[in-house]
């Protein structure tokens, strides 16, 4: 039931889109229209904000209308739907760039090329490369959060005596005074994969460059390889560290990304530190009492293998794409690209975004500024592994490389086992 | 749908048509009109699906209908360790829960007719059903947390276990050198110790909350002869300090209890540390020793049972649905007792069957088809499982805990978007399901 409800109303919501933007294409001389545009963001998470956005446009354009629709986290489910009944919106905002290869591969997606000397102005080339599949420029990376970040109690490393560490063997050698303080130092929120994920490809972003991390998310290298049994034998020395984790494997593997930051911040501590990406910052201001400097703060990625790479930072982001082709769409892509539309949200907080243009000054606090900078200057950039892979693989529940890493965490000695693993989900997920 | 069904009738009453044909026609076309929304409904809602379904899952993933794979699909499904579980925890569900439901529920009955208060104590136990299988989940999720703090289960074993065994004051205190080791639960130093003697017993991992409030700067007492002195003190300072070494600004433990052991390992003295961690064996005849530190000291508090752990999810998971649907159960057979023939049961009596022969040959053989409705609605219930494993088991254990119908959402809906293998999922899952339904149809047919 719940299936053909999905498909009814997407495909009811699609095709009056489509009879709205038929018709405004009609005309041509003038622009005009009203396009359609699927988000994920809803009046907690950001629509308010991203409204604005839309507000700016349509007063400098008012023969255009967008029509936000916030469709909440089953905005994948929602648009796959769409999409394979043949009604999607004219544009929509997908975080995965796997789902965005496979809809470009199926010819679904219609290429931004129009925009990309506007991109070029305002994005460094490893931007333009996020949003281009298979030789054409289809996404623009409009919004981005830096994953290459790690959040500190500050009292709890301030009783330890410890400074926010540099290097991967300075954070180990922390994270043991910190034991020893009487606070577990990591905080993990293993029922939520993906932060296990995520800590994997930093470091393995880290340890081997951003090059051989392209080709690991692109199956080019097998999750068989040395460089992933070092790459899991490095993580092995944290996620093995059980008493050094806030409430052991087990409690881990329970605890939620939500729950692994209000442990790590609650008064006393359970933890000293969460390795999670900027988005940690709003979880500790509503669920904690914890203040920005005095109570919280974080630090980079601390680097592994010294190189240009060192510093590299791995994002994950939201994508726009778009599924139809008229003027009005053309003038509003152009106009995301450019920095006043960044502008509009970044000063209202809880937005990064590789816009060069954009001043760091406009970020509204010192964190955001700490955390959204790194992604302005970096050197290199890289997407959410997890995200860039096949959805079967790298984003779902309790499956593929979430689930494996979940075992990875309840044995952290088995890695040539979860190697193997690892393997034979990913080879099933890249033949379909 | 029904109400359609019923008005397509022939009224009975109605007089035979004089015109024959067009009389019939048009009883035809009212029947017709009157059916057509249900049917409608019907087509659209559930027959259009069904067929959709059962067509795409030989198709490929993605697309609204994919190209041809044949039974790829159904051979995923068969092979993929994912599915295999999830089938095999059904083949648990089917197993445990329906013939537990309808016990406890059979028992609650039997139980119910006895007892003064069986109506508040009915309601109580039928209320579960009132609520949401997904708010259940939801409540037995937090109930079932690991942290006593939070669950309500591990709170109690927390409290039961708190008047056996209570926590030790330095309860997460770790040896800070490799010479002071665990030993049974409390913590022994290595270095051999004889008369005039020193033992700097050091411990860390304690947060500055759990050192006593009136615990001082540590001190390395002087040696004395003929006595084993030492301190036992936080040996941390903000950086570490160094490990082993009685350091400026770290505080001693008073209060803990040191145990002086002879070679064979027996505690020939025992004594208390003073504020500053320093404490003194008097009088120690010749020999070897070791200093050690009592397993009470260390004593951890009830830690809780990992109840949404790989190994008790399972079980977890059974009892929260069979607590919702022991109601249903109690309430059916319920009435099936009180619609049961009273003389019987006398007679039995009279013919002198204990309480328990009655309930045996009496009772149950005459529930017998009340218990296979009970039963027969589980099965299909429990086949179709999918929100309370949903919300309650932790992501973690999705991999463990999976059923069928999980299995059929997060392929088809989730990330993955396989609509394919999903769809082989649910046609599948209903294959399952048809034997159960044609035995309950023919049931119906037969109460008919």
């Amino acid at each position: 039931m719940t299936r053909t409800r999905f498909v009814v109303v997407a495909a009811a919501a699609a095709a009056t889109a489509l009879l709205v933007t038929g018709l405004a294409g009609a005309k041509t001389s003038a622009v005009k229209g009203t396009i359609t545009f699927d988000g994920i963001w809803t009046s907690s998470s950001g629509q308010v904000q991203f409204q604005d956005v839309i507000n700016a446009f349509e007063k400098a354009n008012p023969g255009i209308k967008v029509n936000y629709k916030p469709v909440g986290n089953n905005l994948p489910t929602v648009l796959a739907t769409a999409v394979a009944g043949g009604h999607p919106p004219d544009m929509a905002d997908i975080a995965q760039p796997g789902t965005i290869a496979q809809f470009a591969k199926e010819g679904k997606l219609k290429p931004i090329t129009y925009a990309k000397a506007d991109m070029a102005k305002n994005f460094a080339p490893a931007w333009i490369s996020l949003g281009t599949f298979s030789g054409k420029l289809y996404a623009l990376p409009f919004k981005a959060a830096n994953k290459s970040v790690v959040w500190y109690n500050v009292p709890a490393f301030k009783t330890a005596g410890v400074t926010p560490p540099k290097t991967f063997a300075q954070l180990l050698k922390d994270a043991q005074t910190i034991k020893a303080s009487g606070t577990p130092a990591y905080s993990i929120g293993g029922s939520d994969g993906w932060t296990l994920t995520d800590m994997f490809e930093n470091i393995y972003l880290r340890t081997f460059g951003a090059a051989k991390y392209d080709a690991l998310s692109a199956h080019k290298i097998k999750w068989t390889d040395p460089s992933v049994t070092t790459a899991l034998k490095t993580m092995a020395k944290i996620v093995g560290d059980t008493s050094n984790i806030a409430g052991g494997t087990s409690g881990a593997l329970q605890y939620g990304f939500n729950d692994s930051v209000t442990n790590a911040f609650s008064s006393p501590p359970k933890a000293a530190m969460v390795f999670e990406a900027d988005f940690v910052g709003g979880v500790i201001t509503s669920s904690t009492k914890a203040k920005p400097k005095t109570g919280f703060n974080t630090f980079t990625w601390p680097s592994i293998t010294p190189g240009p790479d060192a510093s590299a930072v791995e994002i994950a982001g939201d994508l726009f794409v778009t599924f139809r082709d008229n003027p009005a769409i053309e003038a509003f892509v152009k106009y995301l690209t450019s920095p006043q539309a960044a502008e509009i949200w970044a000063k209202q907080g809880g937005f990064g975004t590789g816009n060069h243009n954009v001043p760091a000054s406009i970020y509204p606090d010192p964190i955001t500024k700490a955390t959204e900078a790194p992604i302005l200057t970096a050197k290199s950039v890289v997407f959410d592994m997890s995200d860039n892979q096949p959805p079967a693989f790298g984003a779902t529940t309790g499956q593929g490389e979430w689930g494996l890493f979940q075992n990875f965490l309840k044995n952290p000695k088995d890695v040539s086992g979860i190697q193997k693993q690892l393997e034979a989900a990913a080879a099933a997920a890249y033949k379909k | 749908m029904t109400a359609g069904g019923i008005t397509a009738e022939p009224p009975v009453t109605a007089a035979p048509s004089p015109s024959g044909d067009s009389g019939r026609l048009g009883r035809y076309l009212v029947g017709a009109f009157f059916l057509a929304p249900a049917l409608f409904m019907l087509g659209v809602w559930m027959v259009y699906p069904a067929v959709y379904t059962i067509i795409r899952s030989f198709f490929s993933p993605t697309g609204f209908i994919g190209h041809w794979v044949g039974i790829d699909n159904y051979k995923t499904i068969f092979t993929t360790s994912t599915f295999t579980t999830a089938i095999k925890n059904n083949a648990i569900w089917v197993a445990v829960v329906p013939a537990m439901v309808t016990a406890v529920g059979l028992v609650f009955a039997v139980l119910t007719e006895r007892v003064r208060w069986a109506v508040a104590f009915k309601t109580a136990v039928f209320l579960p059903m009132a609520i949401s299988a997904f708010a259940t989940g939801v409540t037995w999720r937090i109930m079932y947390q690991q942290d006593p703090n939070l669950g309500a289960i591990n709170a109690l074993g927390k409290t039961i276990s708190g008047v056996f065994s209570p926590a030790g004051p330095l309860q997460s205190a770790l040896p800070s050198t490799p010479a002071l080791q665990t030993q049974g639960g409390g913590m022994i130093l290595k270095t051999p110790l004889h008369p005039g003697g020193v033992a700097l017993l050091g411990l860390t991992g304690i947060p500055p909350t759990a050192v006593p409030k009136s615990s001082a700067q540590a001190v390395t007492p002087a040696a004395k002869p003929g006595d084993i002195v030492g301190t036992v003190w936080r040996d941390f300072k903000p950086g570490g300090g160094k490990p082993g070494v009685v350091e400026k600004g770290e505080l001693g433990l008073g209060g803990v209890t040191l145990q002086l052991k002879n070679s064979a390992g027996k505690v020939v003295q025992s004594t208390k540390s003073s504020s500053d961690g320093s404490f003194d064996f008097t009088k120690v005849p010749a020999g070897t020793y070791n200093a050690a530190i009592g397993s009470q000291t260390f004593a951890k508090p009830f830690g809780g049972y990992a109840w949404l752990g790989p190994n008790l999810i399972i079980p977890s998971l059974l009892i929260a649905y069979i607590w919702i649907w022991a109601g249903f159960a109690m309430v059916v057979i319920g009435a099936g007792l009180a619609a049961m023939p009273r003389d019987v049961l006398e007679a039995a009596r009279t013919d002198g069957a204990t309480e328990w022969q009655t309930f045996r040959r009496v009772t149950v053989p005459l529930l017998a088809p009340v218990l296979s409705v009970v039963f027969i609605t589980m099965v299909i219930n429990v086949l179709k499982v999918f929100d309370i494993v949903y919300a309650l088991a932790p992501e973690s254990e999705y991999a463990k805990a999976n059923v069928i119908a999980l299995a059929m959402y997060f392929t088809a809906f989730q990330g993955t978007g396989d609509f394919g293998v999903g769809s082989a999922i649910a046609v599948f899952l209903f294959i399952l399901v048809i034997p159960v339904l044609a035995l309950n149809i023919r049931r119906f047919k037969r109460d008919v």
